[in-house]
């Protein structure tokens, strides 16, 4: 048995919409135990408590040598796709009360895309939101006291609409919080129990519309969360007592409990952010810093990049059709995946693939559930990259007539064969899925040939090899459990906190001792939750942000700071900095003036040092994983293919393609041209053959 | 005589079939191309104008200078036409001129740059853009003078010239320009912005060229430019019947105290052509409201209405030009001659889209949306602060869309793609300003079935002395209702000082002096609304009353009694919507405009605080359009 007394755990656990998966790293050994069950929608913490037992008993471990849980979740993300938020109220400033109602005036699509355009209901809708008499201005000065009688009065009114959680944003709230720490104040008074967010404290930046929507969010989603947090901690106590719960942020770091019960609007992209920092954790154990990740699943494929071993972070979170001002790992979504329906309009006879999918019900034709229409997963079956006969993680049937028949709908409508058509469609997905990994690279100044791509999910695997064609990214990486990534990802990541300020001064404005004395306050308020956590002091890094623009632009690019060299070279050479990004960026640099937007101190507990288990290499034949040949049809043309069982190829194996690998949870293609390696720890190499 | 086009290679590029896929990879790459060259704009530029509320346009053309991706239509074309020097690798041309490129750009302050792609010494593509400059001179600061005569008046005229010489800026010629600029370095970096997305165009072009072939790309966008005409084609033979429909709007006034201008329009088909005749249009005014309109892009106004409404899936490009044929009499206020004055022809532009949206609706009122926020109401800023700074504010205002057949109109909201408003706290930390105020103005959507959006309110409180320009229209005629829709409310602005005296300005004015602590009362106008008003349901009426979309005075134009606690007083409200169903026509006019040019005259003073505007005049040289 493994376990000893001294044995320790951390355990990371991520909650999909199917399946739960779970990850136990023993912290001396680096050996890891992993198990999937069933998620528990109605109260995910359920699922997550059976996983901890199954994985326990499976293996003889002892609970109560947990540690740390570490979590990655989509309840605050599903609570806003779903619409399953809480009754939000809302509190601005005399004369906004419509600031969420006129937005920022923008319609989306082209020119007349007015005319079928509908809006949203509000997450706090107009008959909730009342008005503060009071004003600041934009240095944060007074301009007009808060009236609070009449505040009491508006707010009382409200008394009996069933309000969960209220919501303050006042204008120029980013430069001075008073007010908003006045009006909370009240609310606690007038509707007590009622949990309050207040704009200064979730997100203390400019741009009222921004900030007020973030700050309505993050009470849309906080009972959903707070509860469900709060059950999972309660369970975790009982049974492992001593274990912290941790949760992901969208930025790939870890939260304390009790900031993500306040600020869940941090979570939102928790989920996604376990993929990309599970990535990261398996493709470093191959020696590789500089990845793009592609995670392909049923109706939507997320990319990120990550360089040097940092995923590419931005500013805001998107969730479908919201938008808040909190910071993600730069994941892009398309909707591409493998259920993405194709089709072929009658009046432009184009063939189009997605966004709209198939989803589970009816899902592919091919599996047999009533649907018909063609997707990306019946293209694949038809040109043979998905094996008839595997079995998708469980008892589900293929029928590949079926697929061809769906197929053939399309086939007709462009006058091609089946099989030209199938690999149509996949061209097309491909070039819709390198349209986001253009966006993360490209468009963001980097080359992708000079990283490598890792490709996990459902389908990812299925569509890697070509995607590294189209990019010229590789090796292609292909991990040993693209389906347990995430809980990789949750385990080994780091606690992290941010703190940031805007504060716009032109550069000529400001010292660099003024400049010096926020970020050690911005610093000071930020490893405050992990100081809590019981971290220790000398184990934490720092890292400072200031963005930075051109006065008179309205973006910002974010420079990192280090202390010791600001306090040689000063704003000076900031400015510098930013003049060479700004033209790597965008081919040119200004001779105006710099303006310093906000500042930020970014916080990270000490680095996990698991490593993963190496392997001894076991020679380049992959003769024994050998299960079957069969055909697929690749450029237009049938070739033969080896069929392999991923569970049997050892390190140091070399799968010449055309060649096809199943395993329980995923299938890798390797095209015609191209060779997989097995490396020590299991991820599969593929490059092209020179 | 035509530009010389100077290429080192000749070949002409092979006829290569391009299969139906490899079609849609280069469809998609082009349209992501475009989508770069926005976000490089709109990140670098500096402007509020272009940044904020992304008041400029890209373009990607074939080698003949057809549009292939972009929602201006090209202008490439004429331009080589018109142009009497050489084209060359490298070149980057740059023009502002209406009347030198057939009105591609309408007004000055649109500077407009165009570059040839090469490949192997042949031009492959076109990448174009153009962006409002905030300032361009002229004899106000904003350089749309509302009282213009001339162009002269105007600002600096730049016929094409080339801004860059081979890869070479023209380094004298750029300093002119920003010395005639009252904000040389927004221009500066705005144009460096636009430079840079059109070399972002070349290299995706390149890219493109790379993976599939010169031959195979020139032969995918001829293809595309096929699948177009095609699309559209099947769409104008389905929703444009041969019988003629026409359609009379206005604009209210030409800054100077006279108006309304009419612009009438007839629609009709012949075989599987449109056409659009602008005969009965008024002719040029003396002031500066002209809109040179481009026929190549009043088409492309069509074309982008059509396919929103059909398939918004459909790639938008020249392809269907042939299809459309627009006439419009020269020497109207359509198109004006030489030197008359443009600056302010943004009203045109947006009335335009109402009077298409009549025209193209009239035949299938299920169909028709009433009329929307066709404007961009502008308000401009400016003077020096205590220390001396010279500020200068240009911002555009949003208003209703109106009721459609697929919903309410939103309130506040932009009718043109992509622009967005600028944050207040943007305003308030820049500008010596302060906005006290903003919300959409209760009851401005006019009543439907589908609610008209409402028009927004801005208060700013001014908090230097300086002067303020105001650019709107609609505040005489109404934005009209339709299906027995009625109209949404007009605009209106108005100056209030600190004693509380006030004045009711115009809706076109310049250098009107403002001084700390006054307020201006920035009103837009809403959206028709679309259907019966008292088939609304009244749940929903009582809603938007409870919203502060509408008040319970506004809820009776629904035929809805409200409570007190606004809830619905169902007794009084289905006597009350029998009375009004009583009271009015049998059938109700296809189009409520809210009175006649007449009626509207006479209540002018009492409703709005102004006088009418004088009927126009028109001089005997200046074309008389009308039929």
């Amino acid at each position: 048995m493994p376990t000893t007394p001294r044995a320790t755990y951390r355990l990371g656990v991520d909650v999909g919409g199917t399946f739960t998966d779970l990850l136990l790293i023993d912290q001396g050994s680096g050996q890891t135990y992993s198990a999937k069950v069933p998620s528990t929608p109605a109260d995910s913490s359920v699922g997550v408590l059976n996983g901890i037992a199954k994985l326990c008993d499976r293996h003889g471990i002892d609970p109560t040598g947990i540690t740390h849980v570490m979590h990655g979740t989509t309840v605050a993300t599903n609570t806003v796709l779903e619409g399953k938020g809480a009754r939000v109220g809302l509190v601005t400033t005399h004369g906004y009360r419509q600031v969420l109602q006129i937005a920022r005036s923008y319609v989306p699509g082209g020119l007349g895309g007015w005319v079928i355009y509908n809006k949203k209901p509000l997450l706090a809708p107009l008959e909730l939101t009342v008005e503060a008499d009071e004003r600041i201005d934009a240095r944060g000065r007074v301009v007009r006291p808060l009236d609070e009688p009449a505040l009491r009065a508006s707010l009382s009114a409200l008394k009996d609409s069933g309000i969960e959680a209220m919501t303050v944003s006042l204008i120029n709230a980013y430069a001075n919080g008073d007010h908003e720490r006045q009006v909370r104040a009240i609310i606690e008074d007038v509707l007590p129990g009622v949990s309050v967010s207040i704009s200064s404290e979730v997100i203390p930046e400019m741009y009222e519309y921004e900030r007020t929507e973030t700050t309505v969010v993050n009470s849309y989603v906080r009972p959903v969360v707070s509860r469900y947090v709060k059950n999972l901690q309660t369970e975790i106590d009982r049974k492992m007592p001593g274990a912290r719960l941790q949760v992901l942020r969208s930025d790939g770091g870890l939260a304390a409990v009790d900031a993500a019960r306040d600020n869940p609007v941090q979570l939102l992209m928790s989920g996604p952010a376990g993929g990309v920092t599970g990535a990261l954790w398996i493709a470093r154990q191959s020696g590789f810093k500089n990845l793009l990740t592609f995670d392909m699943g049923g109706t939507s494929t997320d990319v990120a990049l990550i360089e040097n071993g940092i995923a590419q972070t931005r500013r805001e979170t998107r969730v479908a059709d919201v938008t808040v001002l909190a910071p993600s790992i730069d994941v892009r979504t398309v909707g591409a995946g493998g259920g993405s329906i194709a089709y072929v309009p009658d009046l432009t006879k184009a063939l189009r693939v997605g966004p709209q999918s198939a989803g589970a019900d009816p899902g592919p034709a091919a599996y047999c559930k009533g649907g018909e229409r063609p997707t990306v997963t019946d293209a694949n079956i038809v040109l043979g990259y998905l094996p008839f006969s595997a079995r998708l993680g469980g008892d589900m049937v293929i029928d590949r007539d079926l697929a061809v028949r769906a197929v053939k709908t399309v086939a007709d409508a462009l006058g091609r064969s089946v099989e030209e058509a199938a690999e149509g469609i996949i061209d097309i997905v491909n070039e819709n899925m390198f349209g986001a990994l253009r966006l993360v690279s490209i468009e963001q100044g980097h080359d992708p040939r000079d990283f490598a791509l890792v490709g996990f999910g459902g389908a990812g695997p299925l569509h890697a090899n070509a995607l590294g064609r189209l990019t010229g990214a590789w090796p292609v990486i292909i991990p040993p459990g693209p389906g347990v990534l995430c809980a990789y990802g949750d385990a080994t990541t780091r606690l992290r906190d941010e703190a940031s300020r805007t504060f716009i001064r032109r550069f000529p404005e400001i010292s660099d001792a003024e400049v010096l004395a926020v970020l050690d306050e911005l610093k000071a308020t930020a490893e405050r939750a992990l100081l809590a956590e019981g971290v220790a002091p000398d184990s934490l890094t720092v890292a400072y942000q200031l963005d930075v623009r051109y006065q008179g632009q309205g973006m910002r690019l974010s420079i990192d700071v280090n202390r010791a060299a600001f306090e040689r070279e000063g704003l000076a050479g900031v400015a510098r900095r930013f003049d060479d990004v700004h033209a790597q960026l965008y081919t040119f640099a200004l001779e105006a003036e710099h303006e310093l937007v906000s500042l930020r101190a970014i916080v990270q507990g000490p680095e996990t040092l698991i490593r993963a288990e190496r392997m001894e290499t076991d020679g380049a034949n992959p003769v024994a994983a050998e299960i079957d040949r069969s055909r697929i049809f690749v450029d237009g043309a049938w070739h033969e293919a080896r069929l392999f069982d991923r569970s049997r190829l050892r390190p140091g194996n070399l799968v010449p393609g055309p060649a096809v690998i199943s395993q329980m949870d995923t299938t890798t293609l390797i095209l015609p041209g191209h060779t997989g390696e097995v490396d020590t720890v299991g991820n599969i190499l593929i490059r092209p053959n020179s | 005589m035509p530009a010389k086009i100077i290429q080192t290679n000749d070949k002409p590029f092979a006829a290569v079939a391009v299969d139906s896929i490899t079609l849609d990879i280069v469809e998609n790459a082009l349209r992501n191309a475009r989508a770069e060259m926005d976000a490089v704009l709109f990140r670098t530029a500096m402007s509020p104008g272009i940044r904020e509320q992304h008041d400029a346009f890209p373009m990607i053309a074939n080698q003949e200078g057809k549009m292939i991706v972009g929602q201006f239509g090209s202008f490439i074309y004429g331009f080589i036409e018109g142009y009497e020097g050489t084209i060359e690798e490298g070149d980057i041309f740059l023009t502002n001129d209406p009347y030198s490129c057939n009105g591609a750009v309408s007004h000055l302050n649109d500077w407009l740059t165009m570059m040839p792609i090469y490949h192997e010494g042949q031009i492959v593509s076109w990448a174009a853009m153009f962006g409002h400059m905030t300032d361009i001179g002229g004899k106000v600061p904003g350089s749309l003078p509302t009282d213009a005569a001339q162009i002269f008046e105007e600002g600096l005229q730049i016929p094409p010239v080339k801004i860059f010489r081979k890869g070479e800026l023209n380094q004298e010629l750029h300093a002119l320009l920003l010395r005639n600029c009252r904000m040389p370095h927004w221009n500066r970096a705005d144009f460096d912005a636009i430079v840079a997305a059109l070399r972002l165009a070349e290299r995706r072009v390149h890219e493109i060229i790379a993976r599939f072939g010169v031959d195979g790309y020139i032969a995918a966008m001829g293809d595309m430019l096929d699948r177009n005409r095609r699309a559209m084609s099947a769409i104008i033979q389905m929703v444009i019947p041969e019988k003629k429909q026409s359609f009379e709007d206005y604009i209210d006034d030409d800054g100077v105290g006279m108006g309304p201008y009419r612009i009438a329009c007839t629609m009709w088909r012949e075989g599987d052509k449109a056409i659009f005749d602008f005969s009965g249009t008024d002719p040029q005014s003396v002031s500066s409201i002209n809109f040179l309109l481009n026929e190549e892009m009043f088409k492309m106004f069509f074309g982008a209405f059509l396919i929103n409404l059909f398939d918004p899936q459909i790639l938008f490009n020249d392809g269907f030009y042939e299809l459309v044929d627009v006439r419009i009499p020269e020497g109207c206020i359509l198109k004006p001659r030489r030197p008359a004055a443009l600056s302010c022809r943004t009203h045109l532009l947006g009335r335009i889209f109402d009077i298409m949206g009549a025209v193209l609706g009239q035949g299938a009122p299920d169909a028709l949306n009433a009329a929307g926020f066709s404007d961009s109401p502008h308000l401009m800023y400016s003077g020096y602060t205590d220390s001396g700074e010279w500020y200068q504010l240009f911002q555009i205002g949003f208003g209703g869309i109106p009721g459609r057949p697929v919903g309410d109109g939103p309130d506040g909201h932009s009718l043109w793609p992509a622009f967005t408003n600028v944050p207040n706290e943007f305003l308030e930390s820049y500008f010596p300003l302060r906005i006290v105020e903003y919300a959409s103005i209760a009851d401005s959507g006019g009543p439907g079935l589908h609610r008209g959006g409402n028009g927004v309110r801005t208060v700013y409180e001014f908090l230097a002395d300086g002067e303020i320009s105001i650019h709107d229209d609609r505040w005489l005629t109404y934005p009209w209702g339709v299906n027995s829709g009625q109209p949404g409310g007009r605009s209106s602005k108005r100056l209030v000082r600190p004693d509380g005296s006030g004045e009711w300005l115009p809706s076109k004015c310049d250098r009107i002096k403002v001084k700390t602590g006054d307020l201006l009362y920035y009103d837009t106008w809403g959206g028709g609304g679309w259907g019966d008003p008292l088939a609304r349901p009244s749940d929903l009426v009582a809603l938007d009353c409870r919203r502060g979309l509408i008040t319970r005075d506004g809820a009776r134009r629904y035929g809805v009694v409200l409570r007190d606690n606004l809830s619905v007083d169902t007794a009084a409200t289905d006597a009350l919507r029998g009375r009004m169903a009583a009271e009015r026509p049998a059938v109700a006019p296809l189009f409520n405009r809210g009175g006649s040019i007449d009626e509207l005259r006479a209540r002018c003073l009492a409703e709005t605080h102004l006088e009418p505007p004088r009927p126009p005049t028109f001089a005997k040289w200046m074309g008389k359009a009308a039929a």
